[in-house]
Parts: C-alpha cells; structure tokens; sequence
C-alpha cells in the first residue's frame, strides 16, 4: 500500500481536465496534505480559463530537498490524473515518458470544437489503448458515474483523490488526507469523505 | 487550509504567491490596502478584505487603480502603511498619479504598489513588462523569485519605504502570483495604529508639511537622493543571491520566477558544478557593485528575465562604465535572440538556451516513446476553444446582438473591451466582436465612430461593457459621447459580479470588499442623469433583447444605454438550484435533415448541447448543462424542451 518515502525527488505530478470539474481543488487537497506532512510543494495552475471549458492542468512538484518551479519540464512527469480522457491524452503528448503512470476518469466531455464539427473526438475504444500504450501503468475510475449515483457529478474529483492516494503513488496515505477534506469541504464532510473511501475502494478493485 | 491571518509563527503552509503577498503586508502592519481586481493580481486584496475586520485593517475593491493608489497614499499621507495592487494595466492607468507621487514622496506611513504583470497575457489583452516604469519615475524596485520571498519582501518594503521617503514597488508574475509554494510565517504586530495627517510633524520645517511636487526640478533631485539611498539597502540586501562554482563556464543572471526555471533547467542538465546563477532580487537602481563583482566569475553571461531585457540593457549599460582593463564577457539574453523577449518562459526554454550556449544536446525522454506520444496527442486530441460558460447570459446577450445587427441590415458592428465578453471575438460570441483594447476602449472608440455621419458614416455602433468595467473607465467616454452627439448604443453586460477575475463587488453591486452593504450607484440612474435613453433588458428574453436593439438602432439621433442584466452564471448557481430541466424531443429533432443547419449545436454551441454521431440528433449533456433553458427558444423545431425542475 502506501509508502511515506516518495520514490523519486522531485516527484511530479500533473492533474488535467476540463474548466470546471474541480482540478484546483484537488491539487489544493494533496499539497496541503503534503505541506502537512514535512515537504515542499510548489504547484503551477492554468488559471484564467479554468471556468470556462478550456483545457486546464495543475502541475504539483514534491520534494524534501528544494522548491521546485511551477513547471513541470516536457517528458518528466512521473503521474498523470485525468479528470477527462482526452485530456489525459494532451499531457501524455508534451510531459509522458517510459514510466508514467495514469490514472483516468473515462467520461469524455466534448469541447465546442467537437460539438461543431469542425474537430473529432477520437473513439472511445482506440483512446483508452493510447493511453494505455503510452503509459507504464494505468487505472481507468469512472468517478463521473459513480458520482452521478451519488447525486451530483461534482463528486467525481474527490473520488479521483481518493483513488490517487489508494494508488499509493503518493508519500500520503487516507490519514494524512481525511483532516485537510474535512477543512476543505466544511458542509459536505460526509458525503465527500464517501466519494473519497469510493475512489479508495476503485482503485482498489 | 492555509489562512494568511493564522498567528503561527514558523509554521509552513501552502500559500499562492498573491497571499503570501498579502500575508507580508499583515506581518507589516498595514492598515491599508486598495486594487482593483486583475489577473494576476486579485487575491492579494482578495484574501485580505474578509480577514479585515478581524485584523483591524481596512481593504477595499476601489472604482480603478488609480483610485485604488491615490487611495492608499492618502492613507500613507496619515501615518498608515497602506498597499495598492494592481495587474500591468493598472500600471497604465496609475501613472500619471504615480508621476506626480514620486515628486511629493510619501507619507509617515510606508506606501508599496504591487503590479503582478501576466507574460504571454494569459488573462489580459496586451503583454506587458511594467518593470520599466520604475526606471522611468524613479521608483525602488524588487521582485520575489519564490514564494517566501513574496512574503519576506513585502513586509522589508514598507520599512525601506519609510527609510527613503519614496514609494517602493514589488513587481510580480503570474507564476508566483498564481502559483502555490511553501511559505513560513513570520509574526503579526499587534498594536494599535492611530492615523493623523500632521501638518508640522518635522519641526525643521518652517512651512506645513504639504504633498506638493513643486519645485519640481529641486523635487526630482531630491528623488535621486532617496533613490541613492535605496540602492546602499540593495548592495548588501539578502534578496540578492548566487549559487554555483566559483568560476563558472556560464553565470545566469535572473529574477522572479525565472530563478526557478533556471535552477530547474541547472539541475536537469546536470550543470550544478559549472553554471552559476546570479539571482536578483532588487533590480531598481541596479546594485553595480555586486553584479560587478559577480561578472568576474564567467567569461559568458546569460540573462533569464521575463518580458523585456530589463536586467539584461541595465546590466551592459554598466558594463559600459567598467575600467577599460577588465575582461569583457560575452552577453546572451534577449538581444542575443537566445531567449524570447516576449511570451512566458519555461525551465525548458531556459535548458534550450543553455545548451545552445554551451553546445550541448538534451533528451528528457526516450526518443522513440516522445515520438509515439506527440503523434498519438497531434491525431487523436481535438481542439478545447474557450467559450462562455453554460447558461451564461452573454452568450444570450451576443446571440440578441447578432440577430439585431443582421435585421438591421446596415452592417453595424460591435465594439468592446476585456473581460468575459472579450470571447466574444471568437465562436462563443458569434465573431460579434470587431475592436478590443484596454478597459472602456470599446466606448471610446464608438464616441469616435457616432461622429462620423459627415463623412458617410451609416453603420450602427454598439459598445459592450461589463458593470464592473462601466465604473471603473466607461463614464468619462459615455459623457463624450452624450455631450458631443455621438450617434452609438453603450451596452452594459450587467450581471452582477466582476466575473472573469472572481466575482469581486462593484459600486452596482449593494456590497464592499469587507462585506459591508452599500448604497447602489445605480448605472441606470447615472445614465439617465446624463441625459441619455436607458432601456433595461433580461439577455434571456432572446426576443425582447433583439426587439428594444433594433428599435433603439434605428432611432438613432445621440448615445443611448442597454442595460443586459441577468446574474452572472457561476454566482446564481451557488445559491440556487437549476431553473429548468432541459431536454432534446429525439422524435421532434430532425438533425441535419432540419433547414436549422444544427442552429444549437454548429452555431449556438452551449457547452451543454452535444451532438450524437449515432442518432445524428442534438443532445443535452447533464454533467454540464445548467438548466437556463435559453437554447429551447432557438429551436426552430421545439425540439428542445424545457420543464420547470
């Protein structure tokens, strides 16, 4: 299971989705609980469109030794969380390499581009293979829908959190996370600590 | 959760660099602290304006930054340290104060302005380095290259503020703005500030203590004074740093977040033992004798610096001044075309620069996997345009304006200015938008454009603002407008917040940064008060909108207002549930065999709305539409069903 020791330094990590589903949010989760657990994080975020349907990314650097900068450099990520497919797919091109590891929530969101016409979404089938071919190991949650059995699609990031921290890539384990969820979700405690034992379990399976 | 108010000294937390910023000014002392909101720079008075009343301070969203800066030296004036923040635009707006400011000096109180400048103008019109207007007017300058430094530097600058008379400024980038790192906390004052603007306060003096810039040759000499005096507290300032080799085959000179950068790229290259990294924390004036002494450690010197080669011509202009003897390096940078002196730069650009340098390759991947992943992202990754919001009521405001123009039939156009509505150049506006320049631009310019019936001028002119951007630069070209007879249609996208940089209040608004409520500054009654027709219309009410448009189009004859208002989106919908459950008759849709040519989903194009290649039908997509039910009334088909939820 989890490991406190990270197997890398710096590690890097890289949450992408879509303006909206919550990216910042799960990066302000894992670095608060990483600050809390002695290392220093620097994480870079694609503000500006990020309510807007753009394409958006959280980079987070953990170290013991140095504060890294806000950029991952191309080719070094060590773990892509991806809150959309496609997505996923856009960071494997510019920062994968022969060890990353993926861990991706399946439910496409179609940009105006695709709606429109005039840009195709790839099919569902040959995506994931991509992905997989390109990655060292991958987990596909489908947080959205078991979100939206949940009452609201908006779960779907605290269970990728839950299921990044079962992955145990992370030095962080559900103790270290639960307190800094309690903090971040005041009013919803319970049923984000639900979403979060989901993703565990997810992940797990 | 990291909170900038916690009195927990030495404690690490995770803070982005605007509240380390804001942070700094607490453990300052501040008493004051005024902006304006702008991408980058809005959660620094963001983060402290609900912690105010608990820390005794007092923060406010001013009407614009100059205001924001008269606001806060008026604070300074009294014996209070007081901050003013803006984005690099607001450098613009500020600095015919700002000019005059340096002259006068400042208050008891130490004054520090703030300017986070965006490179590659992620969220702004113009990409701009307000670095140079330091130089320009005689302003103490320094810039945090991580997070502690924000923190750290902000609070030095209120005491160097005081130390020299002058006002001190900090210049940051969106990458330490924005950007999230750890941060220890130092500790908060805790004493009472008592403001007072005393008139005799320096006894020497036999006249008042006055603001005045006059005698202005003699003030400006004095300036000079103060500026000698902040470079002494430069020279021997631990902002300034270098790590590396004693002797090194390359020194990096750099600030701000590029010191980051360059001690990634170092570290990627595995250069530690011979590259050497200067980095600079005060840049204005520059500390010569210390960078002096620095460029005697490499032949060849490289300057990482975001925008504009600031540090790089100061940097030559004194090596320039150096005794004919010494040994002459060779200088790479932004003149050299080895960095880019425009767009955000990157630890890979800095590794692409010293490689080329030092001539050496570099491979961060396996070359076979690299060239199976940019393939693989290049054929399968459609394109992510950015566009409004599901359900926001621009897209239904820009849909009105679109019809309106087109049965008008006069070629009319729109004119405009930043914000959320700037997307209405592309296809989330339906390409509506045809001028774009700072805040208010679009009402300027359509002043211009109402007057020119005597050369021929036909063409109906609407210019679009948001509420916030109504307040902060709109009224002295509405009055323009108004008094000269100019012939155009002002319409304020009035939806409640200052959307695009955090739904801060306005004076439209009934509420204070502070949370206090206020007396609306009504904009239809200012309007009417200046003489011009104001006609209020709900964007959702599609035919209504397009109607009064048209009508107030063809009336012609002087400046009239139409006021959009319906809230902003992503603000109604943190408060109340969805309106209407929305949903597409697949019997009653009839797709591409429809004349509509796919009206919602080819040109609407509500996030929303998707298309189904498999039934060759529109669909709803649940996960993102709102339930505003505006895409029902363009079906010419009824397909779309709306139902009360």
């Amino acid at each position: 299971m989890t490991t406190k020791e990270p197997v890398k330094d710096p590690l890097n990590l890289i949450i992408t989705g879509v303006g909206g589903q919550g990216n910042v949010m799960i990066s302000l989760i894992i670095g608060n609980a990483l600050v809390k657990e002695g290392y220093l994080v620097t994480i870079g975020e694609t503000y500006g469109a990020s309510q807007r349907n753009g394409s958006v990314m959280s980079h987070v650097r953990i170290s013991k030794e140095t504060q890294y900068s806000p950029f991952i450099p191309d080719g070094r990520a060590d773990i892509i969380l991806g809150m959309e497919p496609v997505e996923t797919l856009r960071m494997l091109g510019q920062f994968g390499n022969t060890d990353v590891i993926t861990i991706v929530n399946p439910r496409p969101i179609y940009s105006i581009d695709v709606t429109a016409g005039g840009a195709e979404y790839p099919d569902m089938g040959k995506l994931m293979e991509t992905v997989k071919e390109l990655s060292a190991k991958t987990w596909t949650i489908n947080a959205t829908e078991e979100a939206q059995k949940m009452g609201s699609p908006i779960f779907a990031n605290t269970i990728l959190v839950g299921a990044l921290i079962g992955s145990g890539v992370l030095p962080l384990d559900k103790k270290s996370v639960e307190p800094v969820l309690r903090e971040v979700f005041p009013k919803e405690v319970e049923a984000n600590m639900t979403a979060f034992n989901k993703g565990m379990k997810l992940i797990s399976q | 959760m990291a909170s900038i108010d916690i009195d927990a000294t030495g404690t690490n937390q995770l803070l982005i660099g605007n509240e380390a910023i804001a942070r700094g000014a607490l453990e300052a002392g501040i008493g004051f602290a005024a902006a304006y909101p702008g991408t980058p720079s809005s959660e620094i008075v963001g983060s402290l304006a609900p912690i105010a009343k608990k820390m005794g301070i007092y923060a406010e969203w001013s009407v614009n930054e100059k205001v924001a800066m008269e606001a806060a030296a008026g604070a300074s004036f009294a014996g209070i340290r007081a901050i003013a923040c803006m984005k690099q635009n607001g450098i613009n707006v500020v600095s015919d104060f700002l000019a005059n400011l340096v002259m006068t000096g400042i208050g008891r109180g130490g004054l520090v302005l703030v300017s986070c400048d965006d490179p590659s103008a992620i969220s702004s019109t113009n990409e701009q380095d307000t670095r140079p207007i330091a130089k320009w007017l005689d302003i103490p300058l320094v810039e945090p290259g991580d997070f502690q430094e924000a923190k750290d530097m902000t609070k030095w600058l209120f005491d160097l503020a005081e130390k020299t008379g002058t006002i001190c400024m900090l210049r940051s980038v969106t990458r330490i703005a924005h950007a999230r790192g750890n941060v220890k906390l130092g500790e908060l004052p805790k004493k009472e500030q008592k403001a007072y603007f005393d008139q005799i306060h320096d006894l020497r003096n036999v006249m008042p203590t006055t603001f005045i810039p006059i005698p202005s040759p003699l003030r400006h000499a004095f300036l000079h004074l103060k500026l000698d005096k902040a470079l002494e507290e430069f020279e021997s300032s631990p902002f300034n740093r270098y790590v590396g080799p004693d002797k090194a085959d390359l020194l990096i000179i750099t600030s701000g977040s590029c010191w980051l950068y360059s001690q990634d790229a170092v570290k990627a290259l595995k250069l530690e033992d011979k590259v050497g990294i200067l980095k600079l924390g005060t840049l204005w004036p520059l500390p010569e004798r210390l960078v002096e002494k620095h460029l005697n450690k490499s032949q060849k010197i490289l300057f990482i610096e975001h925008i504009d080669p600031f540090i790089e011509r100061s940097v030559m202009e004194m090596a320039a001044n150096l005794p004919a003897a010494s040994a002459r390096p060779a200088f790479y940078g932004k003149r050299s075309g080895h960095v880019n002196a425009y767009g955000e730069l990157n630890p890979d650009l800095v590794i692409k620069a010293i490689a080329s340098i030092m001539e050496l390759t570099y491979q961060p991947r396996d070359i076979e996997y690299g060239k199976k992943a940019e393939d693989s992202a290049n054929s399968y990754v459609p394109e992510r345009s950015l566009t409004f919001c599901a359900g926001c009521p621009h897209r239904a405001t820009f849909w009105a304006i679109k019809n309106a123009l087109k049965l008008d039939g006069r070629s009319g156009f729109v004119t405009g200015d930043i914000g959320c509505y700037s997307m209405a150049l592309g296809p989330a506006g339906f390409f509506q938008l045809r001028t774009l320049h700072c805040m208010g631009a679009g009402t300027g310019v359509a002043s211009g454009l109402g007057r020119l019936g005597q050369f021929g001028f036909k063409q109906p002119v609407l210019a679009v603002v948001g509420d916030s951007t109504f307040y902060h630069a709109t009224i002295p070209a509405l009055i323009n407008g108004i008094y000269n007879q100019s012939d155009f249609i002002l319409v304020i996208l009035d939806n409640g917040a200052t959307a695009m940089t955090g739904f801060q209040p306005h004076p439209g608004t009934g509420t204070t940064a502070m949370g206090e409520s206020a007396k609306v500054v009504s904009m239809e009654d200012l309007c009417r008060s200046l003489g011009a027709r104001v006609e209020v219309c709900d964007p959702f009410d599609l035919t209504g909108t397009t109607a009064t448009l048209l009508e107030m189009m063809a009336e012609g004859g002087g400046a009239k207002v139409a006021v959009m208002r319906r809230e902003c989106e992503l603000v109604r919908g943190r408060k109340e549930k969805t309106p209407y459950k929305v949903h597409v008759d697949a019997d009653e849709c009839i797709g591409e065999a429809c004349g509509c040519d796919r009206l919602c989903t080819r040109i609407f194009l509500c996030p929303g709305l998707i298309w189904d290649k498999t039934t060759g039908k529109s669909k709803i997509d649940e996960v993102i539409c709102t339930g505003c039910g505006v895409c029902a009334d363009i079906c010419p088909q009824g397909a779309i069903i709306k139902e009360a939820a």
